[in-house]
């Protein structure tokens, strides 16, 4: 190796400066919740008189606890429903081959780089007229359907790279279709399955342009959607906007460090299956 | 197979006889099919039919509520001529240029200094600490910049401390500073993503590479510009795709930070198109704007896919 102490130094001094300014917003952020509710506060200094009272006046404020339950509620409505239905269909087009394989395949890819914006006006005429806007469903049944691209695509490179002598294998000993998918290929298939289980979670956490169109109260919202709310309000209030901003990313910031490795691995993984 | 092996119940014979009687196929295939159905009908009813529906709004006069008057191309031909709206179409290309250009760029620097220089512990803090802006919500993203960019925000308190205080202002309310401030929300958020994903890459070259080129004294601009970017051509096809849709797709962070504003300096098709269709009840006009929006993306993104793909080979 003939790399110099000098390019080291060098080369892990601008690592630091990129890492500080990844984080001092947050740590901005931070003081600034800390500063009495109302006044302006400067950047990044800490107050004379912490008040980490404003953590809660948001919470109460933002109705944390509705929205606590309206989030995960969302949550556990679109994951595994959503996990369900992209696992089985990505299995007969990976792995049982059905013919128009290709054209399903193709189908459902085309729906990945689709903006939003491309759809969300008829979804909100649609769902006036079917009766769901503003339910709890208005936000969770069209998130399902825009997983279906991802994955789709995500759970057919697993089924695809399985060996198809495991199905030939269950035929053999009379297993049915059915049985072929739940018994044998689903626990087989429980690494991708968690990886996109997390993905899902925290996208459907941080939908925020269905939210806002598709549901008028912000206590009914996913957790982006309400901060956005939120922000309307009290837009002129730093301490307390920042205050809620840090409330919302806590639960956030949790999951990731705990998942951390699924979650930046399922990340990069999915881009570059994608 | 001969048919009488049908009844035969040894287990060679048992797959291949059912596999050929065409009874046996087409109960397969439907069973097969019934797998996909409730994918497929929830893709169709709310993806592909509400695309459907955006392209016929796009042709018609409509206000949501009386009835709907066909109009032809004139939609298209007002998203052209009005500088408000075909703004929103530059506007969101030169937004491109920021999420795209610089994440990428420096992005692929970063990356090749961890696998350079930190590679043990060190890295891994900075590959964690890195990726954070990309797992909180856009939203959140917006309104922690929006402050740290206000006139009394971090920002111009650093300028300030560095002595660059006449160049201090309201970033995200300034006609010429807005777009560009936005931009570099989207870089501080893509940044990490693009540094991870560009690191596993230069992590899959063999190091052999890199071994025999440092023997011979290799710089690390040499080894960054005849080992790392050629061999990365794919990684950096995946990055420029998912910023440029980011770029071109990019609502959240607008429409937190500056609505738009001011004037319309900020305003991309995504805002445009909620404000034409939500607060002027003009779903004609918003819908063409999403029908460009939706070519946009495809005009974009299939080159670098099929650029990335054919080098990567």
């Amino acid at each position: 190796m003939k790399i110099s102490r000098g390019e080291v130094i060098t080369g892990r001094a601008f690592l630091l400066l990129m890492m500080l300014i990844t984080v001092l917003p947050f740590i901005s952020i931070f003081t600034t919740a800390l500063y009495p509710s109302g006044t302006i506060p400067d950047g990044l200094s800490w107050p004379a008189n912490p008040q980490w009272g404003n953590f809660i006046t948001a919470f109460k404020v933002a109705n944390m606890g509705t929205l606590l339950e309206s989030s995960l509620s969302i949550v556990l409505m679109v994951v595994p429903i959503a996990l369900l239905i992209s696992t089985m269909a990505a299995f007969a087009i990976g792995q049982l081959r059905i013919p128009g394989s290709n054209f399903l395949l193709f189908l459902f890819v085309f729906g990945l780089t689709l903006p939003m914006g491309g759809i969300i006006v008829p979804l909100y005429y649609m769902e006036r007229t079917i009766g769901i806007y503003n339910t709890r469903f208005a936000i969770a049944l069209p998130l399902i359907a825009l997983y279906m691209p991802f994955s789709v695509y995500w759970m057919r490179t697993h089924f695809v790279n399985m060996p198809h002598e495991i199905t030939e294998a269950a035929q053999v000993d009379g297993a049915n279709t059915w049985d072929l998918f739940w018994r044998i290929h689903l626990p087989l298939a429980q690494a991708p399955i968690t990886s996109l289980g997390i993905l899902m979670s925290v996208w459907t956490w941080n939908q925020f342009l269905l939210a806002l169109v598709l549901v008028e109260n912000p206590a009914h919202r996913t957790m982006a959607g309400a901060l956005g709310a939120f922000q309307g309000h009290y837009a002129t209030d730093v301490p307390l906007l920042c205050a809620g901003t840090i409330v919302v990313l806590v639960p956030t910031l949790v999951i990731f460090v705990i998942f951390q490795r699924q979650i930046i691995s399922a990340m990069l993984q999915g881009a570059i299956k994608g | 197979m001969k048919s009488k092996l049908k009844s035969d119940n040894s287990p060679v014979a048992s797959v291949p006889s059912r596999r050929n009687s065409s009874n046996g196929i087409r109960r397969e295939v439907l069973i097969g099919w019934l797998f996909v159905i409730p994918a497929l009908a929830f893709y169709l009813f709310f993806v592909i039919f509400p695309l459907i529906m955006s392209i016929r709004y796009s042709f018609f006069n409509w206000n949501g509520i009386t009835k709907m008057t066909f109009v032809g191309l004139k939609n298209y031909i007002t998203v052209f001529k009005v500088p408000d709206l075909f703004g929103t179409i530059i506007n969101a290309f030169e937004l491109v240029v920021y999420f795209s250009v610089f994440p990428v760029g420096i992005g692929l620097l970063i990356a090749s200094i961890i696998h350079r220089v930190a590679s043990g512990k060190f890295g891994e803090a900075a590959r964690t600490i890195l990726f954070l802006p990309q797992i909180i919500p856009l939203v959140a993203a917006g309104i922690i910049w929006g402050w740290l960019l206000s006139s009394s925000g971090l920002v111009n308190e650093i300028l300030k401390t560095l002595g660059l205080g006449v160049i201090t202002r309201a970033w995200l309310g300034d006609f010429t500073w807005a777009l560009p401030s936005v931009g570099f929300i989207g870089v501080w958020v893509l940044l990490g993503f693009c540094t991870l994903l560009l690191l596993t890459g230069i992590n899959k070259i063999d190091p052999s590479l890199y071994e025999s080129a440092r023997i011979d004294g290799a710089t690390w601009w040499n080894e960054f510009t005849s080992i790392t970017i050629p061999l990365l051509k794919n990684e950096i096809g995946v990055c420029l795709t998912v910023t440029v849709t980011n770029a071109l797709a990019a609502f959240d962070i607008v429409y937190v930070t500056t609505a738009g504003g001011p004037g319309n300096s900020t305003s991309v098709p995504g805002v445009q198109i909620y404000i034409l269709a939500f607060t002027q009840q003009r779903i004609g006009l918003a819908s063409a704007l999403a029908v460009l929006l939706l070519i946009m993306v495809l005009i974009v993104v299939i080159p670098i896919q099929l650029l990335s793909k054919e080098s990567a080979q």
